[in-house]
């Protein structure tokens, strides 16, 4: 039997676009006929905070959250969010991380705290399935930094029970029109970025 | 018609259908996104931002009075400022409809305290829904205006930050319109005086014994039963917390949960070899089981504080005996990670304050608003926050008593002094204190999205409207010591907070910069490092400053230089005037030299 139930934790920094990817992952999962759930916390974390959103996907789906150690996908948009969250995914889970590296003031200004340039080293030490994915420098050619959240879906999407169409046509119905173009294109290196990858 | 919504757009639409007329609120995480959906999606509800939760609930009255289904809503401390109309409202009952929401937030992931306003429901007596989804969260809506209506009271809907935040499939219907209704003079029912309320004290008594009839067999306390020995008394969604750890054992969820439906309950108990209480927070349902002689345990295994979880929920079964095993993280959790908390945005106008204050090394009563991580480190300039409005008063006996007249400096924002700081600073005048408020304005209520508030200029629907003016309210007060400064310049922020400080009586010092995120993004051309100029002294690191970032040069004591990102920066100046060296300069002046 093929699986039918997907926890997903999507991590990132306020402003790269947690909530609008967990979004689009409900929506097309939905339109896939299954029911979700989603739920993150807003408020202060729009202020650089950490942003972290929980996405269920299942016949039927009761808690909002996701339970530690559960869950199947981890979505990281910056390499050192995804390694702290690294312990909500099961071990047979596969962690999807963006090259990304955003320090933050509170590292630069005192010597009490470390950012941990090793971050995906760590993370491969510790999961066995990491996609490691330059969304940052693709994101960068592409000619818009907040392009990172759509290469990733890109590369999820393969992982999902959901059509490519489906995700297509949800990418055109949440994006703004004029962005429609290049987040097609988007999503489209990220799924090369899995094909190419060896976890499948 | 299906469609993915949040628990606070399922009240906006379950208000909306049926037949709302009037929704007003002071915003507040995590109730906000009720109004501001009613606004965007809702036209034909009249929506309002009221200055603060009193004042909204009582244009609530008012509206309910005159005959429109009425929704009111604010975040659970929003309560404790209109629980004086509430808790009388609770006695005169209502004409049209009237729907109270509190959104609370166990955890505080954005509040001051995680108070339990399931307790304000028994403290007033009045009937109370608690949701567990989105589609309860639009049918319980509904459902509360007829429940209003039936039994002539203001009904509670009570949410918690998960139910607000979290979005669900919702099956939706249309608008039909609410009974029509006109005002009735009706001065024992409504004139709240000793003699009428004695007598609607009588009613309210009476009206508590009809709902624990009602309670009973409302569908929305409903029996789910799979055949188990176990029973779980459960709502909101510790309910389905509880659902995904144990799926199988029988529930009674309690959707309608004041007054309880306590021979519901005792049936259960009876039927059941163990039972449990699952909730959030205070033992609401708990103490009151118990005080009804029925033996239930809840606390003893889930505890007072913060949010339940699967895991809290599952940890607190298998203490209790009904599960064998939780499911624990296989993955060590990674270590010595850096914190990353919420910083003040680059160009934050707020900033500026913050680094004359903390120069002065003065006491600093603040208030509450996105300038309350002024506290923050590096910055570390404000001593106080309790609830809005506070700084002022706070500042006042402060100076009072420790004679702190010249060290004194209260913070407070825009939204924040219209909301409850003008009542602080009358206090000041009044009483000759020696106060300085620094007024803070952003021409915004940054903290919860950008609202617009009554010196903005405009109305949550988008229509252009009456202002107040601070500087003038400040004056016609009787402060004579008014000062509007930039607090994008250093030394006049410095110095005007030096100078009033040094005056007799209150003084206000107002800085005026509109919020660099709302109602546009302000970016101006971006400032860059000299990396030849900068000796790495870090001054520019201890303004906090997103934007500010450690290069990869050091100077020759190894510690690292600055640059700045340039999409981040906007160009508001502070570090440049702060900067020993002159090293930051114009993006453009760089290209020059
Ligand atoms: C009684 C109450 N209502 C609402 C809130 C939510 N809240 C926190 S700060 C704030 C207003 C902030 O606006 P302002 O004072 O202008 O400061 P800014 O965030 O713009 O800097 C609000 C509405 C609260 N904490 N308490």
């Amino acid at each position: 039997m093929e699986k039918d139930h997907f926890d997903i934790l999507i991590v990132g920094v306020g402003g790269q676009g947690v909530l609008l990817a967990s979004e689009i992952i409900s929506e097309a999962a939905i339109a896939a006929g299954y029911d979700v759930k989603k739920s993150e916390v807003h408020g202060m974390s729009q202020r650089g905070g950490i942003v972290t959103s929980h996405v269920r996907v299942a016949p039927k789906v009761y808690s909002p959250t996701i339970q530690q150690g559960t869950a199947d996908i981890i979505l990281a948009f910056e390499q050192a969010e995804g390694l702290r969250a690294v312990n909500w995914m099961k071990p047979e889970g596969v962690a999807i991380v963006s090259t990304t590296a955003l320090i933050p003031a509170i590292v630069t200004s005192s010597k009490q705290f470390d950012y941990p340039e090793d971050a995906l080293d760590q993370l491969k030490a510790k999961a066995d399935n990491v996609i490691v994915a330059e969304a940052d420098r693709i994101a960068g050619e592409l000619g818009n930094p907040r392009l990172v959240n759509t290469i990733l879906l890109g590369v999820m999407s393969a992982l999902l029970p959901i059509d490519r169409e489906v995700w297509l046509d949800t990418i055109k119905k949440k994006v703004k029109e004029r962005f429609v173009e290049i987040n097609l294109r988007a999503f489209e290196r990220g799924e090369q970025i899995q094909r190419e990858s060896v976890v499948s | 018609m299906k469609e993915l919504l949040s628990g606070n757009e399922a009240i906006a639409r379950g208000a909306w259908e049926a037949g709302a007329r009037m929704a007003v609120a002071y915003p507040g995480t995590p109730s906000t996104e009720i109004l501001e959906t009613m606004a965007a999606r809702h036209r034909e509800v009249y929506s309002q931002w009221s200055p603060n939760e009193k004042v909204a609930y009582e244009v609530g009255i008012g509206a309910s009075l005159g005959g429109a289904r009425t929704l009111v809503c604010m975040k659970h401390v929003g309560v404790n400022v209109a629980a004086d109309p509430f808790m009388t409202h609770a006695y005169t009952g209502v004409n049209g409809g009237f729907v109270l929401v509190t959104a609370d937030d166990p955890e505080m992931h954005s509040s001051q305290n995680e108070q339990d306003n399931r307790l304000y429901a028994r403290f007033a007596n009045v009937p109370m829904l608690e949701p567990s989804d989105s589609q309860e969260a639009r049918d319980m809506t509904m459902a509360a205006f007829q429940i209003s209506e039936e039994f002539d009271t203001p009904v509670i809907v009570r949410v918690t930050t998960r139910i607000s935040h979290s979005k669900g499939v919702v099956g939706v219907g249309d608008r039909k319109p609410g009974p029509e209704k006109q005002f009735e003079k009706d001065p024992p029912k409504y004139v709240m005086v000793p003699n009428n309320a004695r007598q609607r004290h009588v009613v309210v008594r009476d009206r508590l014994a009809k709902l624990e009839k009602f309670t009973e067999m409302t569908q929305f306390n409903v029996l789910e039963e799979n055949g188990s020995k176990i029973g779980i008394i459960s709502g909101g969604v510790a309910y389905q917390y509880a659902k995904e750890v144990l799926p199988d054992a029988d529930y009674l969820k309690l959707g309608f949960s004041y007054p309880l439906p306590l021979d519901k309950i005792r049936k259960f108990v009876e039927s059941h070899d163990t039972v449990l209480v699952v909730e959030e927070l205070e033992p609401f349902y708990e103490d009151q089981i118990r005080a009804a002689g029925i033996m239930v345990e809840g606390k003893k295994y889930f505890g007072h504080l913060g949010e339940l979880s699967p895991y809290r929920v599952a940890d607190g079964m298998k203490a209790a005996g009904i599960v064998d095993t939780v499911a624990v993280s296989k993955i060590a959790p990674a270590e010595n990670m850096f914190p990353r908390p919420p910083v003040l945005c680059p160009g934050c106008p707020h900033r500026g304050a913050f680094m004359a204050l903390r120069k002065l090394k003065v006491a600093v009563t603040g208030d509450i608003g996105c300038y309350t991580l002024g506290f923050t480190k590096p910055l570390g300039a404000m001593d106080t926050c309790v609830c809005m409005g506070a700084s002022i008063g706070t500042a006042i006996g402060m100076e009072k008593v420790h004679g702190y007249a010249k060290g004194t400096v209260a913070v407070i924002g825009d939204s924040t002094f219209l909301h409850s700081g003008v009542t602080g600073l009358m206090d000041a005048v009044y009483n000759n204190s020696n106060v300085t408020v620094l007024i803070v304005d952003n021409s915004a209520t940054a903290m919860t999205g950008g609202q617009q508030h009554p010196a903005t200029g405009r109305t949550l629907m988008g229509d252009e409207a009456g202002k107040i003016d601070i500087g003038q309210l400040v004056q016609a007060m009787g402060v004579k010591n008014y000062r509007p400064v930039d607090p994008y310049d250093y030394d006049q922020v410095l110095n005007t907070i030096k100078e009033e400080m040094a005056n007799d009586g209150p003084s206000v010092i107002h800085t005026q910069r509109p919020c660099v995120l709302m109602p546009k993004r302000i970016m101006e051309e971006p400032y860059t490092v000299d990396l030849e100029k900068c000796t790495a002294c870090g001054a520019c690191f201890r303004i906090s400053c997103p934007a500010i970032m450690a290069a990869k040069e050091t100077n020759e004591r190894g510690h690292p230089k600055a640059i700045i990102d340039a999409s981040l920066c906007t160009g508001c100046t502070l570090c440049s005037q702060i900067c020993p060296e002159e090293a930051i300069i114009l993006k453009s002046q760089m290209v020059e030299a």
